[in-house]
This record gives C-alpha cells, sequence and structure tokens, in this order.
C-alpha cells in the first residue's frame, strides 16, 4: 500500500466519523419534538420524493424560472454522486475498485456523462454567483457568505476534477480520454506540453484537492443551510399529503401545557422542518407580512427555531432549563411576539415552499402560548374574544341581529327532511351591514335557482375561525362542539356557506370533532346550479371590467380556483381579469388569521398593497368571495380614492344583478 | 391584607328587550353578564395581589347561578369568592343591597385587615351608583369614587392616593387605608383568563353565605329592608328630535343628513 492511500485512509475515516459524529449531534435533537404520525400512505410518500424533489417539480414551480439552474445542479449532483463515491473508494483501494475496470462501452459512457455533468455543474454555479452578485432578487440574503462558501466547494471540486483527469489524459493513462471533451480540453490546451514530472505531481494535487475538498463539503453540510442536501428528501417524504387547512386539536385536562413555549414543545416534524429550510426565500417573496415591512419573515421564523433548538436542545436532553426563550428574545433564535401576531395564516409560504415547511401550524401554536397559558395578546383582541364568548360574533351585537336580512330575503327556518340545505349565514353575512347584501344576494339566487333552503336564524353561532387562528384553541373547542352538537341536532346533512372562513372551518376544522355534513360554497353551488343551467342571465349585466380576487381560505386551504371564474365568466360573457399574483400565489387582503380584528400599525398596510394590485389592472368591479376580502378592498378603495369609480362586489352580487 | 372586589352579575342589556304592551324588561332567556364597570375593579385589586401580594376575595350578592361570574373571577386570578345568595337578601334596593356587601366585607375583616374594597363606578342595569357609597358609609370607610388612577399606595403608613376623573378636569385625593375606592373604565384594561386558571377554577369553590351565617335582621336587608321600590320600568316615549335616514342600511345617506342638518343648525361649519 502507498504512503498516499495509507493517508487518505486515515483522512476519510477521520472525516467519516466527524460527519456521522455531527448528523448525530443535530438529528439526535429532532427527537425532542413531540410524535406525529408521519408514516401513513407510504406509496405516496414514495411518490412524493420521486415527483418533488427528484423530477425536482418542488424548485421548479410557482414561476420560479431560475429554479431550472437548481434542478440542473440537482441533477448534476446526482450523477456525481455515483462518480464521487467511486473515487472515494478507488482511493481506499486503488487497486481493486476503479470505473475502468467496467466493459468498455460502460465505462466510456458514465466518464462522458460525468465530465458533461462536471461542466454542467460548474456553468450552473457560475451562473448561480452572478444571480448572486449581479440581478440578485429581493427576497434571498444574496451575499451569504455561506452561500458563496458552498458554491466555491463545488467549483473547486468540478475545476479539480478537469484537473485531475487533464492531467492524466496529458500522461496518456486515460483510457477514456477521447469521451471526456473537457478533461480532454483541460490536458491538451491547458496543461499540454509540460513535463511529465509536472504533469504527475499535477495530478496529484489535484487529486487531493478533490479529495479535500469533498470531505470537507461534507462535513461542511450538517453546519450550513445547505443541509437541507440531506434533509430535504426526507422532508418530502414526510410532508402532510392534505392540504394543511387546519390545526391539530389540543386535550384541555389539568395539568397540561398548551401551545409551544419552548422548542421541544413542537412536533419532531417541525423541529426537522427547521432543519431543511435552504433560505431560498420563495416564503418572504410571497408572504403579504414581511412584502409590507413587518416584523414576520417566515424563514427567519424557521432559522430561528432551528437556531433556538440548536442552542436548547443538547440542555433540554440532559433536563436542563432553557437558555433562550423561543418567543420575546429579541435575539437570533427567538421569534417576537411581533412577528407571530403579523401573520394572517394565508398559507402563502406553504404553498410556494419548494420542500413542505408547515409554518402557520408553528406560528398557531406559539399564539396558543401567549393565549392560553399567559392571556398576552394584542390588546383588542380582548373585548374580540369575550364578544364572541358571550354573543357569539365578533362585535358582540345582540344574537337576535342575526335574522334582519330574512323578512327581506324570505328566509325560512331549516327543516330537517323539508329543507335540503341549511344555508350558514355567518357572523359577517348576518351582521355586517355591507355582507348583509352579499346574503340578500345569495338568497335571491338560491330562490332563483329553486335551492331548497332554510336557516338557522339568531341560534346560528360564530364558527370561530378566528379564533382558532389566533391560538384561542379553549375557546375555539367549546364553539365547535356546541356548534357540531347544533348542527347534528337539527338535523343538518348538507350546509351551503358564503364566507371561505365559515366553510373551512365547518368543513376542516369541524372534521375533529365528528362533523361529516355536505360542506359547499356559494361559489361551488352557483357554478354547478350554472352548469345544471338552473340560472338564467339576462346578458346585461353591466360589471365592466371585473377582476377576480382568491381568498385564501378558499383558493390556497381548498382548491376552488377555478368555480368563481367560471360564474364570472358565465354571466359576464368574458374571463374575469387576472392581478398578478392570482390563484395559489394570490396576494391575501389582510383579514385572515384573526388579523381582521388587529390593528396593523407597522409598514404598509397589506389591503392597500393588495387594493393597488387590484386597481393595475384598471377594473370597474373587484370581485371577492369572502366578506373580510370585501371590507379590505372596500377600505383599500377609500384609502386610495378610488371608491367611487371602483367597486367591491361579492360573486353572489354579481349573479344576482344579472339574473333573469 | 385583603382587597375585596365587589361584582354584580346583571342581564346582558344589549339583549334586552321590552314588552311592548307591558312596557316592561323581558328578561327571560337574556343572558346574565358581569357588570362592565365592575371588570375593571376586579382587575385593580388583582394587579393589587400582583404588587404587594394581597389576598383578593371578590363578592357578589345575587341569585344562586351568580357563581358562574364568581367563577370566572377565580379564573382570572381571585383567591376567594363569596356569594351571598339567601331568598332573603331578595328584592333588595341600594340601601338593602350595601347593608348586606357591608356586613359581609366586617366578617372577612375578621379573617385579615381589609386594605380596601374595589367596586365598578355603577352597574349597568340600576344605573344608581349607590352601593359602593353605601358600604363605605356602613363600614365608615373613606369613599373614592370615580378613580381613573391609583397612584400611590404607602402600606407603612397606610395611605393611599388615587386620582378622579370628574367632568373636565381630575382630582388627586389621599386617604387613610382601608378605603372604598369605584373606578372608571378607563383605569384599566381587564385581564384575560389563562387556560389552566380557567380549568383550575372550575374545581374551586364558591363560598356560599346565606342569611343563617350572615344572621342579619330581616327588617334590615331584602324587601323589607329597601327603602325604595320599582314600581314601573318603561322606555319614555320620544317627545322631540328625529331619526334621521336608515344609518343601518344606508349609512352614507344617514351621515349626509346628519351632516346637513348640522350645517344647518350652525352645529358645524365648513
Amino acid at each position: 500500500m502507498s504512503a498516499n492511500t495509507l493517508i487518505f485512509i486515515v483522512i476519510f475515516i477521520i472525516s467519516i466519523a466527524f460527519f456521522g459524529w455531527s448528523c448525530y449531534h443535530r438529528f439526535r435533537l429532532v427527537a425532542l419534538g413531540k410524535s406525529d404520525n408521519r408514516f401513513k400512505d407510504i406509496a405516496k410518500r414514495i411518490w412524493s420524493v420521486i415527483y418533488y424533489p427528484f423530477a425536482q417539480r418542488c424548485t421548479i414551480s410557482h414561476g420560479y424560472r431560475f429554479g431550472i439552474n437548481h434542478a440542473i445542479l440537482f441533477w448534476a449532483f446526482m450523477l456525481l454522486l455515483i462518480a464521487n463515491t467511486e473515487f472515494l473508494l478507488h482511493g481506499l483501494a486503488p487497486d481493486y475498485i476503479s470505473l475502468s475496470k467496467l466493459p468498455a462501452g460502460a465505462y466510456h459512457t458514465l466518464a462522458w456523462i460525468f465530465d458533461i455533468a462536471s461542466i454542467i455543474a460548474l456553468l450552473a454555479v457560475c451562473s448561480a454567483v452572478i444571480r448572486r452578485l449581479v440581478f440578485p432578487p429581493s427576497y434571498i440574503d444574496a451575499k451569504s457568505g455561506d452561500a458563496f462558501i458552498i458554491l466555491g466547494l463545488i467549483a473547486t471540486l468540478m475545476i479539480a476534477f478537469f484537473g485531475m483527469h487533464g492531467a492524466e489524459i496529458a500522461q496518456g493513462v486515460e483510457k477514456a480520454a477521447g469521451y471526456m471533451p473537457i478533461s480532454a480540453f483541460t490536458g491538451t490546451i491547458i496543461l499540454g506540453g509540460m513535463s511529465a514530472w509536472a504533469l504527475e505531481t499535477a495530478a496529484n494535487v489535484f487529486w487531493w484537492i478533490h479529495a479535500i475538498v469533498l470531505l470537507a463539503f461534507l462535513n461542511y453540510l450538517p453546519y450550513s443551510k445547505h443541509m437541507h442536501i440531506l434533509t430535504s428528501i426526507p422532508n418530502c417524504f414526510f410532508r402532510s399529503l392534505e392540504k394543511v387547512n387546519t390545526q391539530p386539536r389540543e386535550e384541555f385536562a389539568k395539568g397540561n401545557i398548551y401551545g409551544v413555549e419552548r422548542v421541544d414543545q413542537f412536533t419532531w416534524k417541525d423541529l426537522f422542518d427547521s432543519y431543511s429550510c435552504t433560505e431560498c426565500g420563495r416564503c418572504v417573496d410571497n408572504c403579504p407580512a414581511a412584502l409590507t415591512g413587518k416584523a414576520l419573515e417566515p424563514k427567519e421564523l424557521i432559522h430561528n427555531i432551528k437556531v433556538n433548538m440548536l442552542k436548547n436542545g443538547p440542555g433540554f436532553i440532559q433536563n436542563k432549563e432553557p437558555v433562550l426563550s423561543l418567543i420575546g428574545d429579541d435575539k437570533e433564535g427567538s421569534v417576537s411576539e411581533e412577528a407571530i401576531w403579523d401573520c394572517t395564516t394565508c398559507g402563502a409560504c406553504m404553498e410556494v415552499c419548494p420542500v413542505f415547511i408547515e409554518h402557520v401550524p408553528k406560528i398557531v401554536d406559539m399564539r396558543r402560548d401567549l393565549v392560553e397559558m399567559k392571556a398576552k395578546f394584542p390588546p383588542e383582541l380582548l373585548n374580540f374574544f369575550e364578544n364572541i364568548e358571550g354573543r357569539s360574533n365578533p362585535w358582540g351585537i345582540a344574537p337576535e341581529k342575526r335574522t334582519a336580512w330574512m323578512e327581506e330575503a324570505g328566509a325560512k327556518p331549516f327543516e330537517a327532511g323539508v329543507t335540503e340545505y341549511l344555508f350558514y349565514v355567518g357572523c359577517a353575512g348576518a351582521l355586517d351591514p355591507r355582507s348583509r347584501h352579499v346574503t340578500v344576494a345569495t338568497a335571491k339566487v338560491l330562490n332563483a335557482a329553486g335551492v331548497s333552503w332554510g336557516v338557522l336564524g339568531k341560534e346560528e353561532l360564530c364558527c370561530g375561525d378566528s379564533v382558532r387562528r389566533l391560538g384561542n384553541e379553549y375557546l375555539f373547542d367549546v364553539m365547535a362542539k356546541k356548534n357540531v352538537k347544533l348542527l347534528k341536532e337539527k338535523g343538518v346533512q348538507k350546509i351551503i356557506v358564503q364566507c371561505p372562513h365559515g366553510y373551512n372551518t365547518l368543513k376542516n376544522d369541524y372534521r375533529q370533532y365528528g362533523a361529516d355534513f355536505e360542506i359547499i360554497h356559494h361559489a361551488e353551488l352557483i357554478n354547478s346550479l350554472i352548469e345544471q343551467g338552473r340560472l338564467k342571465f339576462n346578458g346585461n349585466g353591466d360589471f365592466g371590467k371585473v377582476v377576480f380576487h382568491d381568498s385564501c381560505y378558499l383558493g390556497r386551504y381548498n382548491s376552488i380556483y377555478e368555480q368563481p371564474r367560471k360564474v364570472i365568466a358565465a354571466v359576464t360573457n368574458k374571463e374575469p381579469a387576472e392581478m398578478e399574483r392570482n390563484r395559489e400565489k394570490a396576494f391575501c387582503c389582510g383579514g385572515g388569521g384573526g388579523r381582521m380584528w388587529l390593528e396593523e400599525s407597522v409598514g404598509d398596510r397589506i389591503y392597500v398593497e393588495r387594493t393597488e394590485q387590484a386597481l393595475k389592472e384598471e377594473p370597474d368591479t373587484i370581485c371577492t368571495c369572502c366578506p373580510y376580502c370585501m371590507t379590505m378592498f372596500e377600505d383599500g378603495l377609500k384609502d386610495k380614492d378610488s371608491e367611487d369609480s371602483v367597486r367591491v362586489l361579492d360573486l353572489a352580487e354579481i349573479v344576482a344583478a344579472a339574473l333573469e | 391584607m385583603i382587597v375585596v372586589a365587589c361584582v354584580k352579575q346583571v342581564p346582558d342589556t344589549t339583549q334586552v328587550k321590552t314588552d311592548p304592551v307591558t312596557g316592561t324588561l323581558i328578561r327571560e332567556g337574556v343572558p346574565f353578564i358581569v357588570n362592565p364597570f365592575d371588570s375593571p375593579a376586579l382587575e385593580e385589586a388583582l394587579k393589587l395581589k400582583d404588587k404587594y401580594g394581597f389576598r383578593v376575595v371578590v363578592i357578589s350578592m345575587g341569585p344562586p347561578n351568580t357563581e358562574v361570574t364568581l367563577k370566572k373571577a377565580l379564573a382570572l386570578g381571585a383567591d376567594d369568592a363569596v356569594l351571598l345568595s339567601d331568598r332573603v337578601f331578595g328584592g333588595a334596593d341600594t340601601l338593602a343591597t350595601s347593608k348586606v356587601l357591608a356586613e359581609a366585607i366586617s366578617k372577612l375583616s375578621q379573617e385579615d385587615e381589609i386594605a380596601a374594597v374595589f367596586c365598578g363606578r355603577q352597574s349597568i342595569d340600576g344605573d344608581t351608583a349607590q352601593v359602593g357609597a353605601g358600604i363605605a358609609t356602613r363600614l365608615g370607610y373613606t369613599q373614592l369614587t370615580l378613580v381613573d388612577q391609583i397612584q400611590e399606595l404607602d402600606l407603612p403608613i397606610k395611605k393611599v392616593k388615587v386620582r378622579r376623573k370628574l367632568e373636565g378636569r381630575h382630582e388627586v385625593v389621599e386617604t387613610p387605608l382601608p378605603a372604598l375606592i369605584t373606578v372608571v373604565r378607563e383605569i384599566n384594561q381587564p385581564r384575560y383568563p389563562t387556560v389552566p386558571m380557567r380549568l383550575m377554577s372550575g374545581d374551586s369553590e364558591v363560598k356560599l353565605w346565606n342569611n343563617s351565617i350572615m344572621e342579619l335582621p330581616t327588617e334590615l336587608i331584602g324587601l323589607e329592608g329597601s327603602a325604595t321600590q320599582v314600581r314601573k320600568i318603561f322606555s319614555p316615549e320620544r317627545t322631540e328630535g328625529e331619526i334621521l335616514g336608515d344609518g343601518e342600511n344606508n349609512p352614507d345617506e344617514a351621515a349626509r343628513l346628519l351632516i346637513d342638518a348640522m350645517l344647518q343648525k350652525d352645529i358645524i361649519s365648513i
């Protein structure tokens, strides 16, 4: 055995041992998290891994065209994984392991693939560097040292690859020289004409550079954001197979802890998420809070959870007290209360995250700690919580007032066996003067189509969506139990909901409470009524140019994108105009997640931002399907002095106005 | 030392309607709430507990279902809750009510020294603002009404300095303890119960003091001990003024009419 081999064996063993040690110390912290079964439906999970990371659907999505660079790098990396494995094994046992021992055809093919993959990887690294230096997008930390270290290591690896093979080709010892165009170029043009001794030395030096950089790269991974190379594929495997549109229930019993105050109160998957973040910044690029200058930046939040786990985790294993608070310590590794309250739970971050990090449940978990364990929340919420608890609506209006619209719309009480649908009007629909017009319009449409429907009137209760998203799970639990019981007692089977928040709560949240009603949003129902030919239009609905706004809880939360658009097209004979951010990437109005009831005192107003986006399309009508969006746009138009030229209409109002 | 907070359970007045025929209040099916003026009184007592470690006792006179209101106070951090409930206490006016409450407080004072008694400025159903004053008089405490700030509490020399919110001005006064303090809503923002405290309060006991414990002569309490009686409750008929527009359904129009009317009467000018 040569001295070179012996030295390499020692370095290799030390490197692998250190890498193993690093991984063990990082991953054992994940085990501190609470249990969460992410093993159901293995077939789907395997498909997720094939479809998202391996087919790179994760990076080439949502219009992020530069993702193609990552896809190229990923696949070059996958191919070179074979080359590098061979490289290491060959280094350990040069006489026994070598690809050159393969049949010539196979060897030549592989040599060609590796050579081409290496130059492609090098070019991809160059374009990544140019992007970071010359035209960096706003949502990444372009000058991140971490990124340049990794890009530098990869580039060095590729250059060493060409140097090493080039020298071998120049020496005439490479059998596949004719199949390695880039290495051959290096060998003949750059290294050509060197003495035998110099070539021998060059081959050796490049070999060692390649070996050391490769092992350094491996050992650097667990300590950098490039840990995602190790974690993102498993994270895609363990992803939530269903849309993350609800929150886990809590058990209320004495001695229990509610929400997350310490990082080890998260689930293991939450902690694993924090290791998977690549800091690609797509969440920031879509977060309404981050884009309007708030404290919340989803990627920072995830980063802080990771840092907190790294700081506290080793101590937690030995039952020590935390050295850094998860919430409110104003340091790296701690999430500010401000950031926690900034979230509109719009889900844009989760929608665009290439590695399926679930941001919103973590935020709600921390809100739960603040509300349930500490009763610490923005002061505006006190009245809100008390109004909901006392009178089951956000404004504290007397429950009898829920019936105020009924006479005008000819609404009748729901009767089991007689009425087909319960029309769950919702707090806004029943009590907010503007939204009441929407309710009346919905009623008119239902009547025109001959739908059999009834209401609960003053017995109807608030669904509790905002309460749950604001972290008051205790109150939500009481409300959900009451509502499910009431709906079951009334013999309700099918429910029409005109508020996406009520829709999502009845449909997805209440499932945890044994509800199995058929829930239908008015946009879905109206669309199917049109398709069945049950609604006739006069063809002269005067709405001008209609731009459609996707409500987060209808779109991202429940994938209802096309139905309202089809309805608009059917009524106006024209496809609705689209804002730049639409469908999956729609921008929140600012009212979700309980933000409707909170002041927005920092940064720009989210509703103004969204209104500006809508006004860019020069609409005559902004169409929404949500009472919160309605309020936000109407306020936004007032802010922009456009309330006289542009109007906001609910889908039902457009349909009702165009009925024959 | 003990700080007492007096609370009253009242019908949710936003949900009370008058019978159009008889003109009386329909109380049936109307939910009860804590008198909104009393929540800051309890909060102020709890703040003193946080700062000085006083024992907070919350007391209320009312029917047995008042227990719910008192449990809410326990969930907020009150140490003890006393419910003064007995048929013979029923029908009491402010005179008879303050008699019972004052007796209960002096009974508490046998357990430990009383630092202060907090009441809301008035109740939203009776609106008399007399009970706090009545308690102070019977106990011989100084009464500090309409307090919007407690500026100093000097325990060694047993003095309290408060700011009273009067019309168009503030008044800062100092008095020896114990004092009876009625508070305005601006004094603080009441706290919200944590879940562990809510669950704990569900199991904790509200002490029931009926008249076999209080041993008060019946001629001083209840209907018999009351100097006044409610003869009739009715909504007064509007004799002047007019309702402009339909504010509920057409707020823009109503606002325009209001502005026009105010301009005409020179209340505002452009």
